[in-house]
């Protein structure tokens, strides 16, 4: 056993790694290759790919890309770039600071899915390869080439054995990237207005895709063209450039947010949109409680109905049990998360004195009791207060300073339907959630709360009390979603008891807020913003799911914690606690000024 | 303290005065851990009390500290994934009372109080002589300074009385000189210090009173030469010499077998 894992490790080290490729060919073909296939497969998607416009999109024009051609496109235009700042073209050198070859190998990889992709779904969906055009061919062909030639490229670790390693190497983003020259103010804002505006082009794409095969092409191109910025080294930068501007990326994140509505001509999307808010929003109280404080909570949504149901109650509603009152949208909002907060202290208080995994179960079995409470106070088998299984229907509009939310509104030549008035209402709330939760985490409290999630005993040894501390958080977080909640009542127009369980087939229900915390990144603000869109979008868009969408989800959940526990977005304490190189993670302005390991070495 | 049928601390009467660095020594499972855990409130004595200045301190972990009493651990529990200078910010907690309203506003009395706080942590960290490394997170210092940091995480919360549990552990005698003068330093301030340790030239240098603990009770307590000439204290590091004591003849039987036994087994052990 010894030898056989010793013996190449003496061989591996004296020699140094021939710079070579997995496929043989000599570095400047390979390089043409990338560049040619590059541009090939952009200009593939100017071709018609299949005879009929049966398969969605109309992928039949000459001259003219279609639906998933433009996905073909974006992503031949990437590798053609990262393969001409490779070339070390002036003007591109910031596309690849690290000058590593991974960022073609992804963009190929990228435009090599998306063409493959669409070919095998019209030869499947059309009933055989005969439907493709030439043009289709073509495509599939051109897509392939720059993949040989970014194989074939020249990469430093495929010296060492196995081809799993070099595979690795291929897409291994270096340890090293070279530190961006230093900016002026005014370049480094209209480098984050780009990119938010870009960002907001491609999110805008992704809600507005009319079918699921544009979806999923989609996925497959941002997801590579994501991970290629990443290689590149140009996400790193991007991320230190908002560090240094964190207080203007976030007004530009709010100003496309607030633009969204206005790039959309169907209420259909502002409804997904102001859907993918709520939940994002009740996710983000989430977070406060299992990602800052560390309480795993399985019954959080119970909170989000908590503030629907009180909302409904107080709207004005004929069918609500208390029908003659009618508050105002302030007041019903208030009364919403004062409500979930009262909740939050009851279920807390019992609950929040048992640890990790009994407090789990504890907060799972609140959740049920909720909707099964909600359910049997009908009237028949308990007081009447909810109306039972039928809950609360036709929940008036909102109407906050003469402005009616259930009409369309002309402004400044944009139409902004019913949606995407409740769209822009959920925005202001989730900047009250955003900003709730930044300032509550950077305070004493916050710290507390950090403080508890690492270790207890030491934390309360400290002085802090831990009950106290964590009942804050249940409670913050439960005041937050029944904020959320009392939108989301008159957004769906009634509030049923079936949404508010554990696990369920669509969002939100409590095993999706979870998810969505913890695919998105915990403790971290953008995090489950983003996990909350994806989980929303993904059973939305692919509706060949839906029935197994729970499944596709475990395994998507399970695939996640192989391969980055931290989640999309990591917090830098996360990804400290799963992967061991925090030793290497010091702060730039103390390392040249290591005293101690001059002392230790006097000892 | 009794656990079930087990008593691990049995009716141990001890004072520490104002300060005073005293010593807690014993062998291992003496009940010394117990014993500062029933004081720190993390255990509730099953009899007795704790008063400081006067006043008896509920069993509760976070009332104990705000009264005045902080401490260490013997296995380091430091936030791993806080920064230096957060650990030491956590440990200010029982100081300050901005509570999540003035967070949520951040008015003026907010700034103040951080800002204090942090003037004060650092203060702490130059003390204990960590100030360069403020950002780093705990998880990366080395063993010795995660240590240091633990003492000045407990110092943060302003105690008249810091409990420290073998702070030398693991420490090589270079840094335990350090911790050494640390200690002394902490004393200068006007803070009395108990610690357990079972380093006994770091105990009887540094301690002005020093008390021994065996099987849970309070075997001899006073000044080192007291306790160092205590014959019962060597007993219990050391054992009692027992009525069927081997003699030479049985010394020498068992060497012979020894000796042969080796011969056997030589290429075995050379192996391993």
């Amino acid at each position: 056993m010894t030898e056989t894992t010793k013996t190449p490790a003496p061989d591996a080290v004296p020699t140094p790694p021939a710079l070579r490729g997995l496929i043989r060919l000599p570095s400047s073909a390979a390089r043409a290759l990338v560049l040619g296939g590059g541009i090939a497969t952009a200009a593939s998607a100017f071709l018609a790919w299949t005879w009929t416009d049966e398969f969605p999109g109309d992928l039949t024009i000459n001259g003219y890309p279609g639906g998933l051609q433009w996905l073909t496109f974006t992503a031949g235009v990437l590798t053609a770039l990262f393969a001409l700042a490779a070339y070390g073209i002036r003007g591109l050198g910031w596309l690849l600071p690290a000058r590593n070859n991974a960022p073609l190998v992804l963009g190929a990889l990228g435009g090599f899915s998306v063409t493959w992709f669409t070919v095998i779904a019209i030869s499947v969906e059309l009933g055989g390869v005969v439907n493709l055009e030439p043009g289709g061919w073509v495509a599939a062909i051109a897509s392939l080439l720059p993949v040989i030639g970014a194989f074939a490229l020249p990469q430093e670790r495929t010296g060492t054995d196995g081809t799993k390693e070099a595979l690795k190497a291929y897409v291994a983003k270096p340890d090293r990237i070279p530190a961006a020259r230093a900016t002026a103010p005014w370049v480094q804002r209209a480098v984050i207005t780009v990119v938010t505006i870009i960002g907001l082009g491609v999110f805008t794409y992704g809600i507005d895709t009319e079918y699921g095969e544009l979806f999923v092409g989609y996925l497959f191109v941002v997801v590579f063209a994501m991970w290629a910025l990443h290689t590149a080294g140009l996400l790193d930068r991007f991320s230190a450039l908002v560090a240094a501007n964190r207080s203007f990326t976030l007004a530009m994140g709010f100003a496309a947010a607030i633009a969204f509505p206005f790039t959309q001509t169907d209420d259909h999307y502002a409804n997904i949109g102001v859907n993918i808010l709520i939940f994002g929003t009740v996710a983000l109280g989430l977070n406060i409680v299992v990602g800052l404080a560390g309480l795993l909570d399985l019954g959080y949504v119970a909170f989000l109905g908590v503030g629907a149901y009180t909302a409904a109650l107080v709207s004005g509603s004929e069918f609500s049990t208390i029908s003659g009152v009618h508050l105002p949208f302030w007041a019903s909002a208030l009364a919403g998360a004062a409500a979930s907060l009262v909740f939050g202290v009851l279920i807390g208080a019992p609950t929040l004195r048992l640890r990790g995994d009994y407090l789990a179960i504890v907060t799972l079995g609140f959740g049920e009791i909720f909707r099964i409470a909600v359910n049997n106070m009908d009237g028949q088998s308990g007081p009447d207060v909810t109306n039972g299984p039928n809950g609360i229907p036709s929940i008036p509009d909102l109407k906050i300073f003469g402005f009616n939310f259930g009409q369309a509104h002309d402004i400044g030549g944009f139409t902004l339907g019913r949606f995407a008035n409740y769209y822009l209402l959920m925005v202001l709330i989730m900047a009250i959630v955003v900003l709730v939760y930044t300032r509550a985490a950077d305070s004493r409290i916050g710290r507390s709360w950090i403080a508890i999630r690492e270790d207890e005993t030491a934390a309360t040894a400290m002085g802090i009390n831990g009950f106290r501390v964590k009942l804050i958080a249940f409670a913050l977080g439960a005041a937050l979603a029944g904020l959320a909640g009392t939108v989301s009542a008159h957004v769906t127009y009634s509030v049923v008891p079936t949404p508010y369980q554990f696990a369920g087939s669509t969002p939100p229900n409590s095993a999706f807020l979870l998810a969505a915390v913890v695919l998105g990144g915990m403790g971290t603000v953008a995090g489950p913003l983003l996990g909350a869109a994806l989980l929303y979008l993904l059973p939305e868009k692919l509706v060949f799911l839906q029935e197994k969408s729970l499944l596709a989800f475990g395994i998507a959940l399970i695939l996640l914690m192989r391969f980055r526990p931290e989640g999309i977005i990591a917090n830098r304490r996360r990804q400290l606690e799963f992967h061991e190189t925090g030793q290497l993670d010091v702060p730039k302005q103390t390392t040249l000024t290591d005293e101690p390991a001059v002392t230790k070495a006097g000892a | 303290m009794r656990f079930g049928g087990l008593t691990a601390v049995r009716s141990v009467d001890f004072t520490v005065n104002a300060g005073e660095i005293v010593g807690l020594i014993g062998p291992n499972g003496a009940g010394k851990t117990t014993f500062f855990n029933c004081l720190t409130g993390l255990y509730v004595p099953t009899e007795g009390t704790v008063s400081y200045k006067g006043t008896v301190l509920p069993p509760k972990p976070h009332l104990v500290t705000q009264a005045g009493i902080a401490r260490t651990f013997q296995n380091i529990r430091l936030f791993a994934n806080m920064t230096v200078l957060e650990n030491v910010l956590v440990g200010r907690h029982t100081r300050t009372k901005e509570g999540l309203w003035s967070a949520l506003l951040r008015g003026p009395g907010f700034k103040k109080a951080e800002h204090a706080s942090e003037e004060r942590a650092m203060e702490l960290l130059e003390f204990i002589g960590l100030a360069h490394k403020r950002d780093h997170l705990a998880r990366n210092l080395p063993y010795g300074e995660q240590r240091k940091l633990e003492i000045a995480r407990a110092l943060a919360s302003e105690p008249g009385l810091l409990l420290l549990d073998e702070p030398t552990a693991g420490m090589n005698p270079q840094e335990t000189r350090a911790t050494e003068e640390l200690v002394f330093a902490i004393r200068d301030k006007g803070i009395a210090v108990l610690l357990i340790e079972h380093d006994m030239r770091f105990v009887f240098n540094l301690s002005d009173r020093v008390a021994v603990l065996v099987q849970g009770e309070k075997l001899v307590e006073g000044t080192s030469e007291v306790v160092q000439a205590d014959e019962r204290v060597i007993a219990a590091y050391l054992g009692e010499p027992f009525e069927g004591d081997p003699g030479e003849a049985e010394a020498a039987e068992v060497e012979a077998a020894e000796a042969a036994a080796d011969a056997t087994s030589s290429t075995k052990g050379e192996a391993k």
